[in-house]
């Protein structure tokens, strides 16, 4: 029954999908991090661009934003990220394309987390006399980190679904491999089930573990 | 002004936030300049590429509503679907009896884990394989099935949140005065959740809205996306042009539905006759640790 299971690459599939999450949420929580500080900073024209870019971007379909960055971007503008085959070009161009798109929910869940310090803390800590930067790295910074760990969970979590849509230009991750198994094979549920539990084992554990430091390291007001 | 992060700014502050703004209107500028740049060398900015939208309504006709139309049927049959049997799984988890609360909680958590394009590639084949539905509706079948799937089980989570963050005393009241289990639920507590509820079930179109792109890319049916990329062949490879234009109208969708569910939420807080319990529109997943799936 199992036996078509040997046919395909399964676990490769399932790694790219692993490749995929990983490398985008490392550039997803960088260039997040730099929008959260731009939204948040005291310069009117990038609190403007921050709000700017997260609005637009997050009202784009995912989709879109993907199937742009090969068809408008590397088959029309001839950007291809420095890679030479076509496996390598679509893989940078969907990270690219996750990041921009995931870093709008970053920025917003770190940005959920600082407005839940009140205000009295900077104040008190400003009151003490300490400096600008005491402020930030003693007082305000480490609890806001630690009540963003439970929205940023959920956008890791969202982003480890979100890869499937690189099956759209054809990444070989584990949606596109589920689409060309089903096509081969006349055993659907149990093809469907297999790519399931894979999904299953990757997020439910993520939300878990996350959801349980979350808790455990939440500023109790 | 002044906020968690910084006090009121006095004249050594205000200085460098000039500076800053210099440099990143620079930044900005260089940014743009090489954008416009890479258009203009391979003539995207032609206007032939993008006279279609401007002039005449040849490309609206044929491919920009249709297509539109197609993302809005099947975005309006999944919540129509999706939002009882959401209502159901969500009370069904909150219910007294283990095995009416454990199998609902499965199937909620289930389906949350799993991504919504491989809900819809497998109701694709399911439609082929397992029934006479012709393969003109095929796409919009599993299109549908694949986001109810998913989404009753995130409405799911917003009802029962809903229900959670209504006042104890409502429920307790509801008891004191002799009310059965099911009146409670369907005198006392629903409506008031419902209200609760609105704003985050607003925002949860615009996901099933963005979602239905899935179907276009990847299941041949014929929404704004798959129109787009149709209508880019036709007009010479116009694919900036198209790309652009049709993420404009996701954006424009999609943040009246923001703009209304925000509305609706501060339109909620404000009434007095409410319990007050309003639910966020924008993060029901912070509710509970499990799978959040607003993104």
């Amino acid at each position: 029954m199992f036996d078509f299971v040997n046919d395909y690459d399964l676990l490769g599939a399932f790694w790219t999908t692993v490749q995929l999450a990983v490398l985008s949420a490392v550039g997803s929580l960088i260039w997040g991090t730099a929008l959260a500080a731009m939204r948040v900073g005291p310069v009117p024209l990038m609190r403007g661009f921050g709000t700017a870019y997260v609005n637009t971007v997050r009202n784009i379909p995912l989709t879109v934003i993907i199937l742009f960055t090969s068809l408008g971007l590397n088959q029309t503008l001839g950007v291809s990220l420095g890679a030479n085959d076509v496996e390598s070009i679509n893989f940078r161009l969907a990270v690219l394309g996750l990041i921009l798109y995931t870093s709008s929910f970053v920025c917003e869940a770190l940005r959920s987390g600082i407005n839940t310090v009140p205000v009295g803390q900077a104040e008190a800590a400003r009151a003490l006399g300490l400096s600008f930067t005491q402020v930030l790295s003693n007082v305000v910074l480490p609890q806001a980190f630690r009540s963003s760990v439970v929205p940023m969970a959920n956008v890791l979590i969202a982003l480890i679904k979100n890869t499937t849509v690189a099956a759209a230009i054809g990444v070989a991750e584990a949606a596109l491999l589920m689409k060309e198994m089903i096509e081969n094979e006349a055993q659907l549920l149990l093809i469907s089930t297999v790519i399931a539990l894979g999904f299953v084992i990757l997020t439910l554990p993520t939300g878990l573990i996350l959801g349980w430091v979350g808790k455990k390291v939440a500023v109790k007001r | 002004m002044s906020s968690v992060l910084y006090d009121a700014q006095g004249p050594r502050a205000k200085r460098r936030n000039i500076i800053f703004t210099v440099v990143f209107v620079v930044a900005m500028a260089a940014l743009l300049w090489w954008v416009f740049g890479t258009l203009n060398d391979k003539g995207q900015l032609e206007w032939v590429l993008w006279k279609p939208f401007f002039s005449g309504t040849e490309a609206w006709s044929t491919y920009i509503w249709p297509g539109l139309e197609n993302t809005l049927k099947a975005a309006a049959l999944a919540v129509v679907i999706a939002l009882p049997l959401g209502a159901v799984l969500g009370i069904a988890r909150l219910s007294d009896h283990v095995w009416v609360r454990v199998p609902a909680t499965i199937v909620v958590e289930f389906f949350r884990s799993i991504p919504v394009l491989v809900l819809m590639i497998f109701g694709l084949a399911l439609f082929a394989e397992y029934t006479n539905v012709s393969s003109d509706d095929r796409p919009l079948y599993a299109v549908v099935t694949g986001l109810v799937l998913y989404n009753a089980s995130v409405l799911a989570e917003i009802v029962r949140s809903g229900i959670l963050s209504l006042p104890k005393g409502q429920g307790e009241g509801a008891m004191a005065i002799g009310l059965r289990k099911g009146q409670v639920m369907r005198l006392i507590l629903l409506p008031q959740a419902v209200t609760a509820m609105l704003p985050a079930i607003v925002s949860q179109l615009v996901v099933i809205l963005k979602d239905t792109a899935l179907g276009g890319a990847v299941l041949t049916f014929p929404e704004l996306l798959a129109s787009a990329n149709t209508m880019s062949g036709y007009y010479g490879a116009n694919v900036i042009a198209s790309f652009t234009v049709v993420a404009v109208i996701y954006i424009a969708l999609n943040f009246l539905l923001t703009s209304f569910a925000s509305w609706l939420e501060r339109r909620l807080r404000r009434a007095k006759k409410s319990t007050g319990a309003v639910l966020r529109a924008d993060d029901v997943e912070t509710a509970d640790a499990g799978t959040g799936g607003k993104v």
